[in-house]
């Protein structure tokens, strides 16, 4: 029998129902690997007793003919979702000891569910950053290893490092991530996983701390793309708690997967090609292209003229957001306090203590492009940029019904790579930076490995509220790749 | 552009974080480095373009202007530091401001 631990979520609520297994043992499965699986540093905090009960009123439920469409399967939650009552940190400093006292809408419509919550999933601090090197609770680590270099530690990517890399080492079914400019897509690609940003709206941002709120977007990570749009019916759906939150109907994503995909078309963007783009890279996509032919699908070339200012404008905008949404951490109501002579002093010492260096780096190039007389030279400048960017994919959409892309320049690199200055450790977010701008939903699948045995992704992009196509053509594209590659230790 | 290091105290006083006099060169590499990568962007015409500050093509909604939501004070303060329990007052508390 296969372990309980490299079920798919399909297939272990196929198990439950048949009762095969029981919620509690496919819970206790994933807490024995969490232990042993410690030294990846995927969880800021774990909940094993919380994650026990949980299960064993799930198989009530399921006894009593009550469970629900994810009854019974263990979850990550990133720790970025206030949850009541369970530590919350964003991986900061500055929110040390802090209990939410309510749950985020996504997390509450997990549990409503049925899932089982195993802990609080590692990231980036405050979900700034690519490679999950900026959490205050310490670097998440690749469970993937290279052939060439087997001891060096890789990057799981991030921020929603913690929740690729527990997906990838069996220590959850699935995990909650979140997106402003890749967050999801780039450490899925990295970790071998799949992971949808969904629409801007899709999903409620009630109660997930916020990074750059006209960009922030929740959405799921798992292992197959079923799985992942079986986390999606779930966590998407209006909120009125979240103005932004889209009022539209949520269909069943699923059953979107009917593997037809003839006579669709194809973006490929030609500005996705940049000079020096590495050719295992570019194999993988020109590989991702044909399978699409295969399958009765028409490649097109497009162009989105706009991409090369996507990573300058969203490092404004989102900066921007930053400074503004980070202010209201103070010492006052909740996290970390240092104490001073005077109220601004204790702001002050208060937000260098408990602040890291990229976070720092980001409240201040956002103070700088907010303030009077750089206001209009920076920010309202970007806002413009980003019209146009979201405009080129208006555009594409006239003529295409997807559009296919890398997720990421390269496969995983290691701890401490990439660190020179900032700008280079942006770059790995130059493919995903625009459809975040756009707001439109972007999925990362795994397509294959590189020459050093790690996996490389590619990204499907859709128009609005159209996940189902961007869901329907991932699953061919699945089937047609057979990834079927695991880490070590799996 | 290039920051000097006056400039950088002030963004951080404006940024309510406080630096340390031998951090300011670091922080005014970093920053100019930054701003010198984003301004790229004046190189992009953007003549008549408004500039797109959400991309929900949706009206924010309206609702009644009344109470739905509140009344747990004690939740509120669960998490400050010092905080002065509802059944003594229910307050926030901060260094003195008036002296």
């Amino acid at each position: 029998m296969t372990k309980l631990t490299n079920l798919t979520i399909a297939d272990a609520l196929s198990g439950l129902s048949k009762g095969d297994f029981s919620a509690v043992e496919l819970t206790q499965a994933h807490l024995d690997s969490m232990a042993a699986k410690r030294e990846l540093n995927a969880y800021i905090t774990e909940t094993p007793e919380l994650a026990l009960e949980e299960a064993k009123a799930s198989d009530a439920r399921r006894a009593a003919g009550k469970a629900g469409s994810l009854d019974g399967i263990p979850l990550g939650i990133k720790d970025l979702f206030c949850t009541k009552g369970v530590l919350t940190t964003a991986a900061s400093h500055i929110l040390d000891g802090f209990k939410p006292q309510y749950e985020s809408t996504v997390s509450q419509k997990l549990k409503d569910a049925g899932s089982v919550t195993l802990g609080k999933l590692n990231l980036d601090e405050f979900a700034m950053g690519s490679a999950n090197i900026t959490s205050y609770h310490g670097n998440v680590e690749n469970p993937w290893k290279s052939k060439s270099e087997p001891a060096k530690k890789l990057v799981p990517g991030g921020s929603s490092g913690g929740s690729a890399a527990a997906v990838a080492a069996r220590i959850a079914m699935g995990a909650t991530g979140t997106d402003t400019g890749g967050s999801i897509r780039q450490p899925a690609a990295f970790c071998g996983i799949t992971g949808i940003k969904p629409t801007y709206g899709r999903c409620s941002r009630w109660g997930i701390v916020a990074f750059a709120s006209s960009l922030d977007q929740a959405g799921p990570m798992a292992r197959t793309v079923k799985d992942t749009a079986l986390l999606l019916n779930a966590m998407a759906g209006h909120d009125p708690k979240d103005s932004t939150s889209a009022p539209v109907a949520v269909p069943d994503f699923a059953a979107a997967l009917t593997g037809d995909i003839r006579g669709l078309k194809v973006g490929i963007p030609k500005e996705y090609r940049p000079d020096g783009l590495s050719d295992e890279v570019n194999k993988v996509w020109e590989q991702g292209i044909e399978w699409l032919k295969a399958a009765g699908a028409t490649p097109v070339e497009i162009s989105l003229p706009h991409t090369k200012y996507a990573l300058p404008t969203y490092y404004i905008v989102a900066p921007a957001e930053a400074s503004s949404n980070l202010a209201r951490y103070d010492g006052v109501r909740f996290g970390l306090r240092v104490e001073g002579k005077t109220l601004d002093d204790m702001y002050k010492k208060t937000r260098a203590a408990g602040f890291g260096a990229e976070v720092r780096r980001r409240i201040m190039i956002g103070t700088y492009v907010l303030s009077a007389g750089y206001y209009d030279a920076y920010y309202t400048k970007a806002q413009k940029v980003r019209r146009l960017i979201a405009e080129d994919f208006t555009k594409a959409f006239k003529d295409v019904d997807v559009i296919l892309t890398p997720t990421a320049p390269s496969a995983a690199f290691g701890i401490g790579d990439n660190t020179d200055d900032p700008v280079t450790m942006w770059l790995n977010d130059v493919f995903t930076i625009p459809t975040s701008l756009a707001g439109l939903p972007g999925l990362s699948l795994p397509a294959g490995l590189n020459a050093d045995g790690l996996p490389l992704g590619l990204q499907l992009i859709g128009r609005p509220f159209d996940e189902e196509t961007v869901f329907k053509v991932a699953g061919v594209m699945e089937s047609a790749a057979g990834f079927t590659a695991v880490p070590e230790g799996v | 552009m290039s920051l000097d290091k006056a400039t950088v105290r002030n963004i951080a006083e404006l940024a309510r974080i406080e630096v340390r006099d031998d951090e300011l060169d670091h922080l005014a590499g970093e920053l100019s480095g930054i701003l010198t990568f984003v301004e790229q962007l004046a190189e992009v015409n953007t003549d008549g373009v408004d500039p797109m500050s959400s991309v929900a093509d949706i009206t924010l909604p309206m609702r009644q202007d009344v109470i739905t939501d509140g009344g747990y004070a004690e939740a509120v303060l669960a998490n400050a530091t010092d905080a002065v329990r509802e059944d003594e007052g229910g307050f926030f508390t901060v260094p003195k401001v008036v002296e």
